[in-house]
């Protein structure tokens, strides 16, 4: 029961945010404010999560691959499609979630418990389409280009692992990975990327906007968020592989 | 003017509000008095719509604001200006950002027009040369000044203090407890106060609601208060008067 409670809440609570806005131009500026909070801000953890998540993937599937009638480029293939397909879109965002998700949450329910939402609710300001939108908004557009750069510099971390220990050249690489390239294959991502980036920005801020009380609750709201969003992004990845693939 | 008419309110089992009626007058100080816990918080809360009673109604010059539609609440809550318990400043925001928020959100000044209003606002609470600071690098009291900056900004008809002295100094208390008076009479604004305080009561109380255990147990002028009889009323005095 509580389950369908919380979800109807949350339903709620999206549904809140859209009102008429007081300003549209402050709405605005707010959500390239937090785009480059959850965007640029986010570049280096997944630079880092990319280039050692396409490295790791390069020496294991060549690990895996013993057969010496196997081609070697097969191993740009695999690694390619699998950092397209899996790794930059979900190993990505479940990091994100623990990153940007307590972030959101941690300030909002900060705001909560020290009566800034109150304040400005009494001010007449729709705080949820304040506060959360801009923050979704920028969530889904900006979590989609991080997840290109993670495709681009995975690719490329799996190809710099290849020649830095030897497996196979940099030209077999990239043959390989052209070969099975299919552009469905981002556009699959790219869907899962904006799904995942919406799952994170609003959970985190349904978190933290019912957070009540003090200090520990704002960090229990924390801790939900980043563990609510990561098992719905695992939930989502099943789903959006299930029917789109 | 600002009515309250057969309110009720209560949390799962426990009724926090009984049957509350009072009225609070523009260009006074209406203070709403009573122990903590007693269901202060609460009213001011449901007057400003961040609760809503179980029944009853809240007039604003004749209008309920729990029956009327959202855009002409929209319009009420943009005459109503509060400062809270902890001054709710917006930590992200300068003392400058924060009183010129509501400027910046309901009104169509340009720039410079906003920063003048400002000034005037941190001027009148005696807090110059403060723009730049954030809220966490300026005192409780300081926090205060701005949260009442903040409040009057936008020249409401409604000033809402809930508990605005709790956790000052004695002299900062009374500064701020003065300020609130001075305001109230120089723009004639209907202000409530809640405070569990007598020592504000004495200093700037005009009309004084005194809510005991969800209950009103008096409404009237501070001297009807004074000289109620009434055994809740004279404990509270008692205990005051011995502080003093």
């Amino acid at each position: 029961m509580l389950l369908f409670y919380n979800f109807g809440r949350y339903l709620l609570f999206l549904a809140s945010m859209f009102s008429k806005p007081e300003k549209i131009g402050i709405y605005i500026s707010r959500t390239f404010n937090e785009m480059v909070s959850i965007g640029i801000n986010s570049l280096p953890i997944v630079a880092v999560i990319a280039l050692f998540s396409g490295g790791v993937s390069t020496i294991q599937t060549s690990y895996q691959l013993i057969a010496s009638w196997i081609s070697k480029t097969i191993i740009g293939s695999i690694v390619s499609d699998t950092v397209i397909l899996e790794f930059a879109p979900t190993i990505t965002c479940l990091v994100l979630a623990g990153k940007v998700g307590s972030s959101i949450a941690s300030e909002i329910g900060t705001m909560k418990v020290s009566e800034q939402i109150d304040a400005l609710e009494v001010m007449g300001i729709n705080s949820t389409g304040y506060l959360a939108l801009p923050k979704i908004i920028a969530g889904v557009i900006m979590i989609p280009m991080l997840i290109i750069i993670a495709m681009f510099l995975g690719i490329w971390g799996g190809m710099m692992a290849g020649v830095a220990t030897g497996i196979l050249p940099a030209e077999s690489f990239m043959e390989g990975a052209r070969s099975s390239f299919k552009t469905f294959n981002v556009v699959f991502a790219l869907i899962k990327a904006t799904s995942f980036g919406f799952i994170i920005t609003s959970i985190s801020s349904f978190q933290g906007y019912y957070t009540e009380g003090g200090a520990l609750e704002v960090g229990r709201s924390s801790t939900n968020a980043v563990v609510y969003s990561s098992v719905m992004i695992l939930c989502a990845d099943y789903l959006i592989a299930q029917l789109f693939l | 003017m600002i009515e309250i008419q057969n309110l009720n309110k209560s949390f799962g089992d426990k009724d926090v509000l009984r049957n509350i009626n009072a009225t609070f007058y523009p260009g006074q100080v209406n203070v709403v008095i009573g122990a903590s816990g007693s269901g202060k918080s609460v009213l001011m809360k449901c007057m400003v719509g961040l609760v809503l009673p179980d029944t009853g109604k809240i007039l604003y010059k004749g209008d309920d604001f729990i029956d009327i539609d959202y855009k002409k609440k929209k319009e009420i809550r943009k005459q109503i200006g509060m400062l809270f318990q902890g001054a709710a400043l917006f930590d992200s925001l300068s003392v400058e950002e924060n009183v010129e928020f509501p400027l910046k959100m309901f009104s169509d000044m340009s720039r410079e027009e906003r920063l003048e209003r400002v000034n005037f606002c941190l001027q009148r609470v005696k807090l110059e040369n403060a723009n730049k600071l954030f809220p966490s690098e300026i005192s409780g009291g300081m926090k205060k000044r701005v949260g009442i900056a903040r409040s009057i900004a936008l020249n409401p008809k409604y000033l809402f203090c809930d508990e605005p002295n709790s956790g000052l100094d004695p002299v900062t208390a009374r500064v701020i407890d003065l300020l609130l008076k001075e305001i109230t009479e120089e723009y004639n604004i209907t202000t409530i106060m809640n405070s569990h305080d007598m020592k504000t009561l004495f200093d700037i109380g005009d009309n004084v609601t005194f809510i005991y255990k969800g209950d009103l147990e008096f409404e009237g002028t501070f001297e009807d208060f004074r000289n109620s009889g009434s055994p809740l009323i004279e404990e509270f005095l008692a205990a005051s008067y011995f502080q003093r």
